[in-house]
């Protein structure tokens, strides 16, 4: 009898990393601290060839964490039935131990226009962006986490803070969330808002997954700084102290090193994870 | 105030359009740069999309001129779907209409390349055909059908399309012949990698992928090409493992 069952229902509290091609065969001769991966779905949505060998042969090895950047949970109109039924498909045979997304919206009509792009946060996008998250949980048949956006700017019109948005699509859709700390340090500097009273402010018990990554500093046009979520360097040290906060706070979650710009060789990346074990250690 | 998408949208893909009012900075002064971080990621990351799905254009071009072509296609034909790997297959038409670049007569036809690459690299997996299917009778032989393995391309071109590719990816390529070129694309496993068809096998193959028995297909070969080796050509599919066992993923 083939073994269907998940080998993971839920993600390890230990180190992962962002998986990239290049890493394969250290990766899994020299994993260091990490025991599970992340890959952006939609890498791995062709029918067959390297990609998916790889993340079938890794799925053996490490949990895996399927994490989308392509559905637009924010989007004003209807969710793409045919991009949801893709997701079904792979997390139906990658059986990943998480699935996430972004709030944000990146498709628009007929066009996807690669990035994660900004919502406002009103009583019109909290229930479309609730209905949107019931749809995805009941296709995939699991509990999705969903991921706070960095921010470069902010919408007059909204009526509820970032946190209190969260909180409140927790207790309507079941859904849990995942903490990027990385992006709460880069919101926090370019809105003028404390980081540290977003964690205080943030349901930590619904927090599957804690992500860490670097920025790019960058300035406005009154020459006040503008972080950029590039994904390109090592971490910094205010956000290892913001991870600190949070776990100390949180207990043990799976933290995740994000690489994906300038992706550096597998030794520096293996470096980041074991910081990030070290800092999981005191909460273990 | 309100912003809707497609007042974002609008403003994220033209420059000149003003930034929607309504998108503030954290002392509630107007977003101005700011919004530049979208306008920038969208046609950044876009841009780098098609330079790893376009190797070859990009290595004719250059970095600069990419660039450029890059600008102007991305905002035209911004992607249609989410899956990335996909990107980019209106490219070939749209420089068929590309005033700046039409002295460049392949270059069509050198994106259709790349194209067909990238689209080998994500086909399905298939067992290649076993040499033994063909050991039988003449007779037999001729009134089987094979199927094209789904990593299998067959690309006609009236430039040399092969030589193309190698003088820019080989070392020690020799330089390219004028004439009219077809390319076979197969993925023995992981990697795609182009071959140059002898005179008639693109015929041969596409009779054998539309379903056609091998000797039809033969006919057809020979029919608009005297010179069509079968030995030839068979040989090179067999060696590529352009062929497939199972009729099932034929595409």
């Amino acid at each position: 009898m083939l073994d269907n069952s998940p080998r993971y229902d839920h993600l390890p509290a230990a180190p992962g990393v962002g998986y990239k091609p290049q890493h394969f065969a250290e990766l899994r001769a020299d994993p260091g601290p990490v025991k599970w991966i992340e890959v952006h779905a939609e890498n791995y949505m062709g029918d067959g060839g390297r990609p998916l060998a790889q993340l079938r042969a890794l799925s053996e090895q490490f949990a895996v964490s399927v994490h989308g950047v392509g559905l637009s949970i924010g989007g004003e109109g209807a969710l793409d039935a045919e991009h949801l039924a893709r997701l079904k498909k792979l997390v139906g045979w990658a059986q990943p131990a998480s699935f996430s997304e972004h709030l944000a919206w990146s498709t628009h009509g007929a066009e996807f226009l690669n990035d994660l792009l900004p919502l406002p946060y009103t009583n019109a996008t909290l229930t479309r962006v609730a209905e949107h998250i019931n749809q995805v949980q009941s296709t995939l048949g699991c509990q999705m986490l969903l991921e706070n956006p960095s921010s470069y700017l902010a919408f007059a019109e909204s009526t509820w803070s970032e946190t209190e948005f969260l909180t409140e699509l927790v207790k309507r859709t079941g859904c849990g969330l995942l903490l990027d700390v990385n992006n709460v340090f880069i919101s926090a500097t370019n809105l003028g808002l404390s980081a540290r009273a977003y964690i205080e402010a943030f349901p930590l018990h619904a927090v599957g997954e804690i992500h860490v990554g670097g920025h790019d500093e960058e300035t406005d046009d009154h020459g006040a700084p503008l972080l950029i979520d590039s994904h390109g360097k090592p971490v910094v040290d205010p956000v290892w102290a913001l991870l600190d906060i949070t776990l100390a706070k949180s207990g043990a979650r799976p933290v995740l090193v994000e690489w994906d710009t300038d992706v550096p060789d597998w030794p520096t990346l293996r470096s980041e994870a074991e910081r990030a074990a070290r800092a999981l250690s005191p909460v273990q | 105030m309100t912003v809707s998408q497609t007042t974002f949208r609008s403003a994220l893909l033209d420059p000149s359009e003003a930034v929607p009012e309504g998108l503030r900075d954290g002392a509630d002064a107007p977003a101005g740069r700011r919004f530049s971080v979208y306008r920038n990621n969208v046609v950044v990351s876009l841009t780098e999309a098609l330079q790893v799905a376009f190797p070859l254009v990009y290595k004719l071009l250059g970095g600069q001129t990419f660039a450029k072509l890059a600008a102007v296609y991305v905002r035209e034909h911004p992607p249609s779907a989410p899956l990335m790997m996909h990107y980019g297959d209106a490219l070939p038409d749209f420089l068929e209409q590309f005033k700046p670049l039409a002295h460049i007569g392949y270059l069509p036809d050198c994106a259709r390349l790349d194209l067909a690459l990238r689209a080998s690299y994500h086909a399905a997996d298939a067992p290649a055909l076993a040499a033994e299917e063909l050991q039988c009778a003449p007779k037999v032989l001729l009134e089987k059908t094979f199927a094209l393995a789904p990593s299998t391309r067959i690309l006609r071109s009236r430039w040399p399309l092969h030589d193309i590719w190698r003088v820019n990816f080989e070392a020690d390529a020799p330089k390219s012949r004028a004439v009219a070129q077809d390319v076979l694309i197969t993925r023995p496993e992981f990697d795609p990698a182009p071959h140059l068809l002898p005179s008639g096998a693109a015929t041969w193959l596409e009779g054998l992928a539309s379903g056609q028995t091998f000797g039809t297909a033969h006919d057809a070969a020979v029919a608009d090409f005297a010179d069509f080796d079968l030995a030839q050509a068979l040989t090179l599919a067999l060696q590529t493992r352009a062929l497939t066992d199972d009729k099932t993923k034929d595409h």
